[in-house]
């Protein structure tokens, strides 16, 4: 279970996050809803660490995660994967190195066979074809291609938890819902606890059972898909009306 | 302005430098701290490490021989275009030697590699700051201490090193064919002069300098590309900043060292 209480976070003068609570139950898949700029992948980053709150608690299996001392917080990472916006694949090294950095065992992650075999499997599940992608390297693949060797990578360690940094942003409407559909189906497949930060409402809608809008830095609604579209909330109403007027939306 | 804003205005610019240079201080030193833990990953750094030094030695031997040949053919020219006729010839050898193996060598390889391997580790860690590349290392649980830094700085202390010996071989072997093309010194002359002052020390002094222009070469660019902020701009300002400051830094030691180590 992910918690956060009163996470507060400020860089320079800009108040980024003001007393944030939220929280994800295990086996859920939550969409953080909310504007650009808002601090939703801020808030994304304090989950695995790589932000510190100035002030509150973030909270992930009952371990405060700021209180971590540096190998604990190895040793956390290692059942979160994180996909990022713009899937921050390490462009020196090709498709098959990148994903096998997501093994964080590191015996399974020196024996070359297991290896081998576990990034063929991660790269299947994200529908790609290893033996055309796991030679090429990270400049040579479209950007639909590159945010799902991002999702190979975080889930070639078979994670606990999955959190999404924008995963459809800058894609083609076709290729958004594969990568939403995708989500959906690893979702089922591996059982993972998911976070998806997106401002992709019709996304959200179609792949989290839970939803929470991030606004002026706080969380001002959490609640199901259908408690979203029945609230009188000013602020789920405002973010809501854009998508509501597009028919395929409504449909 | 009123005299009194004024006075105030500069105690705020220096309070604040103040406070911003010892928060660079500060970062440097966890910075340092993490690659020093990051030591113990062997496993990690060497393979990264050999891949480095390879590349910092085949990339920058070229330009490092061609250089300080020419440093070492105009020492050897402007020497003995103010001695002849007042200071016997075998004195250019004596000054060649001294020159480039004492200053010329250390100092030159430093400096252009402060250009070409700094600017080079600040630009690719700082690309990989913005484009979150160094965030989904840290995410996997990996160290990118022994993944990033420690190998470019490895590769930086044994490369530097080496590369000044031979840019002092170049610029030696210059300056004395050079000597040999327009003034009448014999081999045994420039041999002779210089043998007559050189010391076993000198060699030593030489790659000293060497190894401590690696470290700021090295250590000053990899942070200040792990510290890129703001996207592209980000970058490129910690590229210059990388090679302004280890270059600055180059200078400062070369006078330090040579307090500390020839007592003068």
């Amino acid at each position: 279970m992910i918690e956060l209480r009163g996470v507060v976070k400020r860089f320079g003068a800009q108040v980024v996050l003001n007393g944030v609570d939220f929280e994800v139950q295990d086996g859920e898949t939550v969409a953080l809803l909310g504007p650009s700029g808002t601090g939703k992948s801020v808030l994304l980053k304090h989950i695995i660490g790589l932000i510190k709150p100035d002030a509150g608690r973030v909270i992930v299996d009952g371990r405060d995660v700021s209180r971590l001392t540096r190998r604990e917080l190895s040793e956390f990472r290692q059942q979160i994967g994180y996909v990022f916006q713009n899937g921050a694949l390490f462009d020196s090294m090709d498709v098959f190195e990148n994903v096998r950095l997501g093994i964080v065992d590191d015996q399974k992650f020196r024996d070359h066979d297991y290896a081998l075999e576990r990034v063929t499997q991660v790269i299947k599940l994200v529908n790609l074809d290893p033996d055309l992608v796991m030679p090429k390297y990270p400049a040579e693949l479209s950007g639909g291609m590159r945010k799902r060797v991002g999702i190979a990578r975080a889930i070639a360690g078979s994670p606990k938890y999955l959190l999404y940094d924008e995963p459809t942003s800058g894609l083609d409407p076709v290729n958004a819902d594969i990568i939403d559909g995708l989500v959906t189906r690893l979702d089922v497949e591996l059982g993972v606890t998911s976070v998806m930060v997106t401002h992709d409402v019709r996304g959200a809608f179609r792949v989290a059972n839970r939803l929470a809008l991030l606004s002026e830095g706080k969380v001002v609604m959490q609640g199901t898909p259908k408690e979203f579209l029945e609230s009188d909330h000013p602020k789920v109403k405002e973010f809501l009306e854009r998508d509501f007027d597009n028919p395929s939306f409504a449909a | 302005m009123p005299a009194s804003t004024q006075t105030f205005d500069i105690r705020q610019r220096i309070g604040r430098g103040t406070l911003g240079a010892a928060a660079q201080v500060g970062r440097l030193t966890f910075f340092m701290g993490e690659a020093v833990r990051g030591l113990r990953e062997v496993r990690i750094w060497w393979p990264r490490m050999m891949t480095e030094a390879w590349n910092i030695g085949a990339g920058s031997l070229f330009i490092v021989l061609l250089i300080s040949a020419f440093a070492g053919a105009v020492t050897a020219l402007q020497t003995g275009y103010q001695f002849t006729g007042s200071i016997p010839y075998y004195v250019v050898g004596t000054l060649v030697v001294s020159s480039i193996i004492l200053e010329l060598g250390p100092v030159l390889t430093a400096l252009i590699l402060a250009g070409r391997i700094g600017a080079r580790y600040a630009a690719e860690l700082g690309t990989m700051r913005v484009t979150e590349q160094i965030d989904a290392l840290e995410s996997l649980g990996r160290s990118p201490a022994s993944h990033l830094v420690l190998p470019r700085v490895i590769a930086g202390f044994i490369m530097i090193p080496a590369l000044t010996v031979f840019a002092n071989l170049s610029g030696i072997i210059a300056g004395w064919l050079s000597v040999k093309a327009v003034l009448p010194v014999t081999d045994a002359d420039f041999i002779y002069g210089a043998q007559y002052y050189y010391r076993p020390f000198d060699a030593y002094y030489s790659i000293t300098k060497a190894f401590f222009f690696a470290g700021a070469i090295t250590i000053i660019s990899c942070y200040m590309g792990f510290n890129t902020k703001q996207g592209a701009e980000g970058v490129g300002k910690a590229t210059t900043t990388a090679v302004v400051a280890s270059s600055i830094l180059i200078l400062v030691l070369d006078t330090v060292l040579t307090r500390l180590l020839l007592n003068q």
